[in-house]
């Protein structure tokens, strides 16, 4: 059995001798084969047999020495902190407006005229506009003074900065009026400025992280589908037991209605399954005994039992979290010249403030001093380094989440960059483009033996029922489909390369290849026309002679799946050339390539070879995808610019691609190409605001226009278009979930 | 030109100088990880930049103590790593890193970085 490892995080722990209490009491689990405590990171990791341990046993273990397991449950702790950090920000915004539209009215000119005369009094306006600095501004100190002993900067120092400079003017202006009156500037504060950016650069923040909370979604949605508890079979009682105390092994019973807990292979019974929420296929699948059950899939129709194959985090359901976790973890390319600008940005836009306080002062009209602050101040406010770090990831963790919601797993952004430059397709054939499962697909009995098609079949099966050959099992499959009750066959024998042998009744009866009839030396010539047709179409023909006189013919092929034809046209209509490659002979892969409309055909390829075929297709200048089931193929899916790997259901090797299709349905793939082309237009648009945003309205804030049209921008106004700005990008990043792809 | 707006004009061009000197010119202390280390999230990251050997399994902690909600994130995107990072707690990473070169992180917003040096 593989052994596995398991973390718990562990509370009450205080010192090192908690450590080696614990890893005593955990060592002292049957199934336990070591255990290491970290009083750091305050984790448990134990190796142990996963069929023996459950979690309830290592929690029982944990706690008989007075600790405690963090539980899954308690992640949701930090939403809710997370919730009451945005409740908290509510309050805090209303009474910014309210505290801030007082001010606005007592010092606006045109409007303060109908304030009463306490409002328009500057003692009252600096009274007002305390608390709106210091308690409500707060966070962005908070922010700043850290960030600044490490020498560094962020959004907070722009906002503390600016808001700081405007309220100590207003401050010095309320209690020293006569001392800038002397030096010629008329006395008049600022408290609506400092005050008001305050307030909308918080409705933007609120705003912007509610919109956030959107782009991860996904995740949440994944991580809800998994079911609560399981009702595990036992000594033949029913139990319901928590989904983290189910061990592989266990039996467990679902209802109609139910969902699947756990990942699993049918015992007892059949059902309609929906797995739409994990594969994204729509239409339930009919599963019976040894089907194999995707966890948090669920049961349409009947009750049936099943084994549990899978647990915790090797579930199905388990790895595509984890995989789309990672995958809006990592780092799309096209966020490098982001990267290069962010480190500079900041410090960038405080030189600018101070050259446009300079300029302004020295170079300006009369009341240069007003116009220098006012202006520093709207470009410390104006500038939003937020946008731009927002732009990529946020249209990622979109792109990403509504993949999996189709049963497409990207594994990294660099792959969801790539797919949309793909111009090249190369498809392996078998369980690819076919279904990989051979099928009878002709059976032609010869008009002389006046042989029923029932009969052919019959007999074939028959023979075949002691062969371990593929193509045997496709023959007995198609008997019993029919409901054909085989005969019993004696002297069975088996030719390897040519066929079987054996007697039913009294007549000697052979089943094979030309190979075998040429040896037995019957006369094929009377199916000839039939047998060339057949193999031209790619099939496996074997011939039945009964007697030593031919009787007829059956074919067996690999079929197509039924989207390969209408997503391969799909494909080529968008440009994308597509190319077959296979193991087989060039007449089979021909006849397949033809089916689906391929015109480029790689056959008799070796598996080990795949790989570098795919490199001469790359040195031919084409940007490659390269489609296989991620088994055999999985140095070719890594050598291609994009490795797709597609299989159906649990059987999908979900690592072995940078983009897994879950469902099998070739269509999937043509949802990938748009699903990267939506998302890169996505971080495009939001590069171009969010940088057009900066190189444009900076200049203005400084004053550029000035000079020619006689444009400022108020300090106001520059905050409330900074609110805008990021709030614009993750709702555009947000504008995907609804796009159609 | 009146003596105030030379003023002015002297403070600016020293005010520019001191930024660029106070942000951009700042020394990066690498400091050497063997295994395990414990990274303060306080305006920043503490230690910044720290330097791992290749093929070997190191473990990050992560601890935030800065209320801001810039840092609420920590995303190491060559390791395809994205933590939420709860307010005085410790998160931890394993990482094993299988190439040398130099490794940005940085919070959420991408507005505050570090870096890991990995070495042979």
């Amino acid at each position: 059995m593989k052994e596995v490892k398991k973390s718990y995080q562990i509370k009450g722990m205080h010192c090192a001798s908690c450590v080696l209490m614990l890893e005593q009491s955990l060592l002292k689990v049957e199934g336990v084969h070591d255990a290491r405590v970290n009083l750091a990171t305050g984790k448990a990791t134990i190796d142990c047999n996963p069929e023996k341990v459950t979690d309830y046993q290592v929690t029982q273990a944990v706690e008989s020495v007075g600790y405690g397991v963090v539980s899954k449950d308690e992640s949701d702790h930090y939403q809710e902190s997370k919730n009451k950090e945005l409740q908290d920000l509510k309050v805090k915004i209303c009474i910014s407006l309210f505290l801030s539209g007082l001010i606005v009215w007592g010092s606006l000119p045109g409007l303060m005229g109908t304030a009463p005369l306490i409002l328009q009094n500057y003692w009252t306006q600096l009274i007002l506009a305390l608390p709106v600095q210091f308690w409500i501004g707060w966070v962005f100190y908070q922010a700043t003074i850290p960030a600044l002993k490490h020498r560094s900067a962020n959004m907070d120092t722009l906002v503390s900065l600016g808001t700081t400079v405007a309220f100590i003017y207003s401050t010095f202006i309320t209690l020293f009026p006569q001392v800038v009156e002397k030096v010629g500037v008329q006395a008049v504060p600022y408290f609506d400025v400092s005050t008001v950016i305050i307030s909308l650069i918080l409705v933007g923040r609120f705003l912007e992280a509610k919109a956030r909370a959107g782009t991860s979604e996904a995740i949440k949605r994944l991580i809800g589908l998994q079911a609560k508890t399981a009702r595990v079979v036992k000594d033949g009682k029913e139990i319901d037991i928590p989904i983290n105390e189910v061990a592989v092994g266990n039996i467990i019973r679902v209802r109609p209605g139910e969902k699947i807990p756990v990942d699993g292979v049918i015992t007892e019974g059949e059902s309609s399954i929906d797995e739409s929420m994990v594969t994204g296929e729509s239409i339930p699948v009919e599963k019976t005994k040894n089907d194999s059950l995707i966890g948090a899939t669920i049961n349409k129709s009947g009750t049936f039992l099943y084994k549990a194959t899978k647990v915790g985090s090797e579930t199905m359901l388990a790895q595509i979290i984890k995989l789309v976790e990672e995958a809006q973890g990592s780092k799309a390319p096209i966020q490098k010249i982001v990267d290069r600008v962010s480190s500079y940005f900041v410090p960038l836009v405080i030189i600018l403030a101070i050259l446009t306080f300079v300029v302004w002062y020295v170079f300006g009209a009369q009341s240069g001093f007003i116009f220098a602050l006012l202006n520093s101040v709207a470009v410390l406010i104006i500038a939003c380094p937020c946008a731009m770090g927002l732009a990529t990831p946020t249209a990622i963790m979109v792109g990403t989440g509504r993949g999996a919601e189709r049963g497409i797993l990207i594994k990294d952004a660099k792959s969801l960059e790539i797919a949309h430059k793909i111009n090249t397709i190369i498809f392996d054939k078998t369980g690819t483009l076919t279904k990989g499962k051979p099928e009878v697909t002709d059976v032609i009995p010869i008009q002389s033996s006046k042989l029923r098609v029932e009969n052919l079949l019959l007999m074939a099966a028959s023979i075949e029922k002691g062969s371990e050959h593929s193509l045997a099992e496709a023959i007995v499959k198609k008997a019993e489909e029919d409901n054909l009750k085989l005969a019993s066959v004696k002297n069975f024998q088996a030719v390897p390369g040519h066929g079987v042998a054996g007697v039913i009744g009294e007549q000697k009866i052979i089943l094979g290849n030309r190979r075998f009839m040429e040896r037995e030396k019957i006369n094929i010539d009377s199916l000839r026309l039939e047998l060339d047709k057949l193999e031209d179409q790619g099939k496996t023909v074997m011939m039945l002679a009964v007697a030593g006189k031919l009787v007829g013919l059956i074919a067996v092929a690999d079929t197509l799946k039924e989207s390969a034809k209408e997503a391969v046209g799909k494909l080529q209509r968008m440009g994308i050339e597509t190319i077959i490659i296979s193991g087989d002979n060039q007449k089979t892969a021909s006849a397949i390539a033809k089916q689906v409309g391929i015109k480029r055909v790689l056959a008799e390829v070796l598996p080990q070879d795949k790989e570098s075929e795919v490199r001469k297709i790359q040195q031919e200048g084409k940007v490659v995808a390269m489609v296989g089931d991620g088994i055999n193929d999985a140095p070719a899916l890594a050598t291609a610019d994009v490795g797709i790997a597609m299989g159906s259901g649990t059987d999908v090797a979900i690592e072995a691609g940078d983009i897994t299709l879950i469902n099998g349905d070739l269509n999937s793939l043509i949802l990938a190409i748009n699903l990267s082309k939506k998302t890169m237009r996505t971080i495009k648009i939001n590069l171009f605001w969010a940088f057009g945003y900066n190189v444009v309205l900076i200049p203005v804030a400084m004053g550029i226009l000035y000079p020619i049209n006689g444009i400022l921008l108020n300090p106001i106004f520059a905050s409330f278009a900074m609110a805008l700005s990021s709030i614009s990008v993750v709702s555009n990043s947000l504008l995907l979930k609804k796009a159609r792809i | 030109m009146s003596i105030d707006k030379i003023l002015v004009l002297i403070s600016g061009f020293f005010g520019v100088g001191f930024i660029y000197w106070f942000f951009l010119m700042r020394k990066e202390n690498i400091v050497d990880v063997k295994g395990e280390v414990e990274i303060t999230v306080s305006g920043g990251y503490s230690p910044q930049v720290i330097s791992l050997s290749k093929g070997k399994l190191t473990k990050i902690s992560f601890k935030r103590t800065d209320a801001s909600s810039c840092l609420e994130e920590v995303i190491i995107p060559d390791f395809k790593i994205k933590k939420f990072l709860p307010l005085n707690q410790i998160i931890t990473v394993e990482i094993i890193p299988q190439k040398t070169g130099e490794f940005r992180y940085s919070c959420g917003m991408n507005m505050y970085h570090g870096k890991i040096i990995v070495r042979d």
